[in-house]
């Protein structure tokens, strides 16, 4: 049985409600205002899989995680979590599941350990027991010294430590992390890293969105990238960046809009693909950074200045904006 | 080590745990919360059941018509507040419900468990008012526990009826109109819930007498007139339940409609 399967799930949220204003005419609603956030998506993820999900700022992870954590309804198709489907038996989802979200949510009118405690208790857990594997979850996510003090008494990052340890408290069979090392300082991201490895370790499949490439390249053991709620590309990490395309990266950025040395980048031999963002001119090249004198010539030639030139090397990375054009971070 | 299933939780347990969870947390604010229920009718009682009576502008026997009222009021108000204010925290900004809107049970029963805990919350108030509104009045004539069936179902069914509008008001209002609720919704419905005279004296304005029936309040009062003071008119008692039903049964459906709408996208 896999851990996650989905069969052309598609998310429409509805189109944000005008408000009309006395004499002033409603402007014309686009045709299509609403929002296709997850758009024919086929996933399936084995038991005790480590799962990635990469994608920018509006791809679709959230709602994804939120579909597949009974949170965000369907609009069509299918999900199933551990055999269940989603929709029709929500409940059943629920009690093998821990969520992380990514805004910290705690519950603000209890302590730090009451969080832990009462969130066992929803799940069956007797009270004594849920204060000790409460306990030890503090210990094991570094504030257990914060024990007894109010969740507002947390910084962000500390909060988002509860927040996984309250996703663990019930020693759910797959756990879900919504760009869980997004607050954390360095060190408390590599604590985080060996604890999610230590539970891929006990058996529990792991579904992980996030934006940092090292972070997916490291602990994933399969990474789908998605865009625009589509699924672009799904493979382990290491076939993912064979398939970067096998050309240097060279972004050049200019002190006004790239777009004016677009086509003449195009034009030049070894280009293989050019296109601006703002202004950021990114150039797939076939000969390195041979081509650098001639992006500036062609930005000079248009009176833009440059003021940065980087070159990367194939690698998740430039996979990643040769099929979104954006940069992840 | 390889993680083995949960066995599955039976309903009911998460409804209790959920509902300790917020009976935890009310226990903690009961000082405020009593003062945010109870002090209002406690008020009226001093005026009007104390002071006027003392300076004779008021006749004595007003005690009996108005103490039921009182109670109604405690109760009804205290419902509606302890589910309508914590929903709109729990939805605000970081949707702290969330946590329990992913324990395993259906949705519908932490809703119901907000309700649940609402009447707990409105019982605990009227049975503070009613003991402080008998010292301040003095003796009151005719009140009567006798009829405990019927104090009973008036208090269970008027605690549901206002707990499910509290989580209508609560999910479906935002969060900065709840002056604008309080002003618009509860103090007239506070003023023409036959709490503080009789429904059988508003036969004076014919009009009145069958306006207020839109009133939930108004067969909550009577009810708990028909239950504490048998002895002065009150609403026939089939009116009076079979309204109470249809108030519960409206603001149920209504209240779970706003809470499905909030809870998921
Ligand atoms: N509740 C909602 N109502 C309407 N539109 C929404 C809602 N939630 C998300 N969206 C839209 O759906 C799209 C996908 O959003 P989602 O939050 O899933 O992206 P994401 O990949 O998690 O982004 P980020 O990296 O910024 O967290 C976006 O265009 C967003 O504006
Ligand atoms: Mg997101």
């Amino acid at each position: 049985m896999n851990a996650i399967e989905t069969r052309s799930l598609r998310k429409v949220y509805p189109a944000p409600a005008i408000k009309k204003r006395r004499g002033v005419p409603a402007p014309a609603a686009p045709p299509s205002a609403e929002i296709v956030a997850i758009d024919s998506l086929d996933l399936a993820v084995a038991e005790g899989e480590f799962f990635g999900v990469l994608g920018p700022n509006g791809a679709g992870k959230t709602t994804l995680i939120g579909i597949l954590t009974t949170r965000v309804r369907i609009t069509a198709g299918e999900a199933f979590v551990s055999g269940a489907n989603v929709t029709t038996d929500p409940a059943a989802v629920r009690s093998r599941i821990g969520v992380v979200p990514q805004r910290p949510n705690p519950d603000r009118s209890l302590s730090v350990i009451e969080n832990l405690v009462f969130h066992a208790t929803y799940f069956g857990i007797g009270r004594a027991e849920a204060a000790r594997r409460g306990e030890k979850l503090l210990e094991r996510m570094g504030i257990a010294d914060k024990m007894h003090a109010k969740v507002d008494q947390l910084s962000g990052g500390q909060q988002q430590r509860l927040m996984i340890a309250r996703a663990l408290s019930h020693d759910p069979k797959v756990v879900f992390l919504d760009e869980p090392t997004v607050g954390l300082d360095p060190q408390a991201r590599l604590s985080l890293w060996e604890i999610l490895r230590e539970l891929h370790d006990q058996g529990r499949t792991i579904v992980m969105s996030t934006h940092y490439m090292e972070e997916a390249d490291q602990l994933c053991g399969r990474l789908a990238i998605i865009d625009q709620g589509k699924l672009l590309a799904l493979d382990t990490p290491a076939v993912l960046k064979t398939k970067a395309p096998g050309d240097t990266l060279v972004e050049v950025t200019f002190d006004g809009d790239a777009s004016v040395a677009a086509d003449a980048a195009r034009a030049m031999e070894g280009v293989s693909s050019a296109e601006a963002r703002g202004p950021i001119l990114r150039v797939f090249s076939k000969r390195g950074g041979e081509l650098i004198p001639s992006l500036i010539n062609a930005g000079e030639a248009h009176g833009r200045v440059v003021r940065d030139i980087q070159l990367s090397r194939p690698s998740l990375e430039t996979l990643f904006i040769s099929l979104t054009g954006r940069k992840l971070t | 080590m390889t993680v083995e299933p949960l066995a599955p939780v039976a309903p009911s347990r998460v409804f209790i745990a959920i509902l300790l969870r917020d009976l935890t947390v009310a226990r903690r604010e009961l000082p405020y919360f009593l003062v945010r229920t109870a002090l209002q009718p406690i008020l009226f009682v001093t005026v009007f059941g104390f002071l006027l009576p003392r300076m004779g502008l008021i006749p004595h026997g007003y005690s009996t018509t108005m103490l039921p009222g009182v109670v109604a009021l405690s109760l009804a108000l205290s419902a509606i507040q302890s589910v309508a204010l914590p929903m709109m925290q729990d939805f605000g900004f970081t949707k702290e419900i969330e946590d329990r809107l992913l324990s395993p049970v259906p949705i519908h029963l932490v809703a119901a468990e907000k309700v649940v805990g609402g009447v707990l919350q409105g019982i605990v108030a009227a049975l503070f008012v009613l003991p402080v509104a008998r010292l301040i009045m003095g003796p009151i004539p005719g009140l009567s526990f006798r009829n405990l069936p019927l104090l009973l179902a008036v208090t269970i069914l008027g605690g549901t009826a206002f707990s499910a509008m509290g989580l209508y008001l609560g999910t479906g209002i935002a969060p900065q109109q709840i002056g604008l609720m309080f002003s618009v919704i509860v103090a007239p419905m506070i003023m023409f819930g036959c709490t503080y005279y009789p429904w059988a004296g508003l036969s004076h304005v014919p009009v009145m007498k069958w306006l207020v029936l839109i009133n939930p309040l108004v067969y909550v009062s009577e009810g708990m007139r028909a239950a504490l003071t048998p002895g002065i008119p009150h609403m026939p008692l089939l009116m009076i339940l079979a309204a109470l039903v249809l108030l519960t049964a409206l603001f149920m459906f209504l209240g779970l409609r706003a809470f499905d709408k909030r809870a998921m996208s």
